[in-house]
């Protein structure tokens, strides 16, 4: 196992990320990421459409092997991690994918009883006070019996979270939360993420562009760039946008300084 | 310059009355103006960019193209094509374009299509490859799906020997629902195809048999016939065609949805929770059906010798029960639980191989009874010459 480099481990690292080169084939998306996602951490990964930011959230999470370089988990290194340990640390993370990606043929209890069940050995009752309590933390208490078709696309998003908690994860990784939502919902998603942060001590890994969020919640970010297909800035967005790399600070400002 | 003049005029007319109007001027010996007056709109058939293009080659290189816009009526996206053919041009002539006599609109708008550069290495651009390499792109993708298959089987074989060792996560209602939908609701279909087959293996051989009055032994053609080989067959292209399809459009559009990278994001593998219920409704439901189709396709053959050849029901009975024995009904039967299997595999294959569009789920169904059907052709053929060597 290669060793993490000292000035990250003062810095508390919770995910390492060291010269990760991301590709479809022999396309290349991004290459030499770097970068460091502190404990606790509200970690915005930003940067215009198309430039990998999902891709490259779907390497911290165990969908897709990177190209070269590694992932740490602490100082574990995800990707040259066994299988069994791989599948041990993924039950650490909890996933909000863009659509939600609830379980279409399953209700939202169901939905959220399932890694209960896989992972827990918890009698029926107990399950179904967990996922109550959960759907009541997202705001969709008395939802337990509905399919996700029947629901609005933002209550998905937060029945998603819902099921993402299920199993009081380490890491949140959310991939563009705020997508499709109305300004309120997005709003109080946030506020949400916020609040969990803070009271499950959790570690959160956002995907998102919606400068609105990126300023209210996020503390440690990295700034991915299309044109020269790697990262151009990391560090807090407040810093960015003050003393950035122009890209960085035109896009932190919609372009209008 | 004294003699900055007009240098031409181009205007044309549309429905309204409205048109266009351009000109040029020369106020320096290296600048041009352009003027661009009244309507710019699609409709008023605009003029090409060939026509600033010669003013630019004609007379004293110009450094600089200024535009007048003060006239300018109407514009839509007509207008912005020109500019921005125009701001192609001067960018490959090294030719300042001044953009301060636009409206501001179009200029935000020109300055948001070349805010970003077009995307050079992304791999799509250019025009077809020459046939021979389309040729050996198509033979090694085809190549690389052999082994996807065959990786596909295994993790398959893998799933089935965590479910006998008890260890495999999947529900228990899931696999009963799909039972539920694979079976049961699949007999009215069964029903019709197989009645109408052995209907048609009667008819067919009655025909012939009658020439030297042996109508009796429709019981044994229409018995052997669809036992061993149409009872199974049929249920296969139906199936393959109603559950098959159904299988690998239900996996790809969760694919799509990101719902299996959900389960594989929890460490719950799909293969176990979602394709192996899918497998084992189709062993157990296929070998039922098989057997249902060939008593209704029996019962068919009775019904075309009773009311057309006057043998009665009791005589048929006798005669199909001679004819077959139970070797027979294990020959149709395991063809059926064969064609089954790989109805569910290139189904569940299509389904989780899925691309993320609407249209490649539509492929992945298409592929997916493609698939079973080649599959259920190629294992009859096999299964018959087999069956035939030994003897059964």
């Amino acid at each position: 196992m290669a060793a993490v480099p000292e000035q990250q481990m003062q810095a508390e690292a919770h995910i390492t990320v060291q010269d990760l080169t991301m590709a479809y084939g022999d396309f290349v998306i991004q290459r030499d990421l770097t970068f460091t996602v502190r404990r606790g951490d509200i970690f915005i990964i930003m940067g215009g459409s198309g430039c990998g930011k999902s891709t490259l959230l779907r390497h911290l999470i165990g969908l897709k092997a990177p190209a070269k370089g590694e992932v740490f988990y602490d100082d574990v290194n995800f990707w040259r991690a066994e299988p069994d340990e791989q599948e041990h640390m993924k039950r650490k993370f909890g996933v909000l994918f863009q659509s939600g990606a609830l379980w279409s043929s399953l209700t939202l209890a169901e939905n959220i009883a399932l890694p209960l069940g896989q992972y827990m050995d918890l009698s029926p009752t107990r399950i179904h006070e967990v996922v109550s309590l959960k759907l009541a933390l997202v705001g969709l208490a008395g939802f337990e019996e509905f399919y996700p078709s029947e629901i609005s696309g933002g209550m998905q998003k937060r029945a998603g979270l819902a099921r993402a908690m299920a199993l009081d994860p380490d890491i949140l990784f959310f991939d563009e939360p705020s997508a499709g939502l109305d300004p309120i919902s997005s709003r109080r998603l946030d506020d949400l993420i916020l609040e969990l942060r803070d009271s499950l001590g959790a570690t959160v890994v956002v995907v998102t562009h919606e400068l609105a969020s990126i300023f209210a919640i996020g503390n440690n970010s990295v700034f991915l760039d299309p044109e020269s297909k790697t990262m151009i800035a990391t560090g807090d967005p407040k810093d960015l946008v003050e003393s950035g790399n122009p890209t960085v600070r035109t896009f932190l400002t919609r372009g209008e300084s | 310059m004294a003699e900055a003049a007009v240098e031409s005029v181009t205007t044309d007319n549309n429905t309204h009355g409205q048109r266009y109007e351009l000109s040029f001027e020369r106020p320096a010996s290296d600048t041009l103006l352009v003027r661009l007056a009244g309507s710019w709109r699609l409709e008023n058939k605009l003029p090409p960019i060939t026509e600033v293009q010669q003013q630019l080659e004609s007379g004293a290189a110009v450094a600089q193209v200024r535009l007048d816009t003060t006239q300018l009526s109407a514009w839509d996206t007509g207008l912005l094509t020109f500019l921005a053919g125009l701001y192609t041009l001067c960018q490959e002539r090294g030719i300042v374009l001044d953009k301060a006599g636009l409206p501001e609109g179009v200029r935000k708008l020109i300055d948001l299509a070349f805010a970003v550069p077009p995307q050079k290495d992304t791999g799509r651009r250019g025009e077809l490859p020459p046939v021979l390499a389309r040729i050996g792109d198509a033979t090694l993708k085809l190549l690389h799906r052999a082994p996807e298959m065959i990786g596909f089987i295994g993790e398959v074989t893998l799933s089935l020997g965590r479910l006998f060792r008890g260890k495999a996560q999947y529900r228990r209602s899931d696999l009963m629902l799909i039972i539920q939908e694979v079976g049961p609701q699949a007999l009215p279909i069964v029903s019709l195809i197989s009645f109408l087959v052995g209907m048609i293996v009667a008819y067919m051989g009655a025909v012939q048999l009658a020439q030297f009055g042996a109508q009796i032994y429709i019981a044994d053609l229409v018995g052997i016939g669809v036992v061993r080989e149409m009872g199974a067959l049929m249920t296969g292209i139906i199936i393959a065609g109603r559950t098959g399809a159904a299988f690998a459009a239900q996996l790809g559009t969760m694919q799509v949805n990101e719902e299996i990278d959900a389960f594989k994001a929890l460490g719950i593998s799909p293969m176990d929770f979602l394709v192996l219920p899918r497998i084992l409704a189709l062993i157990i439901m296929m070998p039922l059906l098989v057997l249902y189709a060939d008593i209704v396709g029996v019962l068919a053959g009775m019904f075309v010798a009773g009311t057309t050849f006057d043998i009665g029901v009791f005589e048929y009975y006798q005669q199909t029960a001679r004819a077959l024995d139970l070797r027979h009904f294990a020959v149709g039967i395991s063809k059926g639980t064969v064609y089954g299997i790989l109805i569910a595999i290139a189904g569940c294959l299509r389904g989780m191989q899925c691309g993320r569009s609407a249209q490649a789920v539509g492929q992945a169904t298409t592929s997916a009874v493609v698939t079973s059907i080649v599959f259920i052709v190629i294992a009859a053929s096999l299964l018959t010459i087999i069956f035939q060597k030994l003897g059964i």
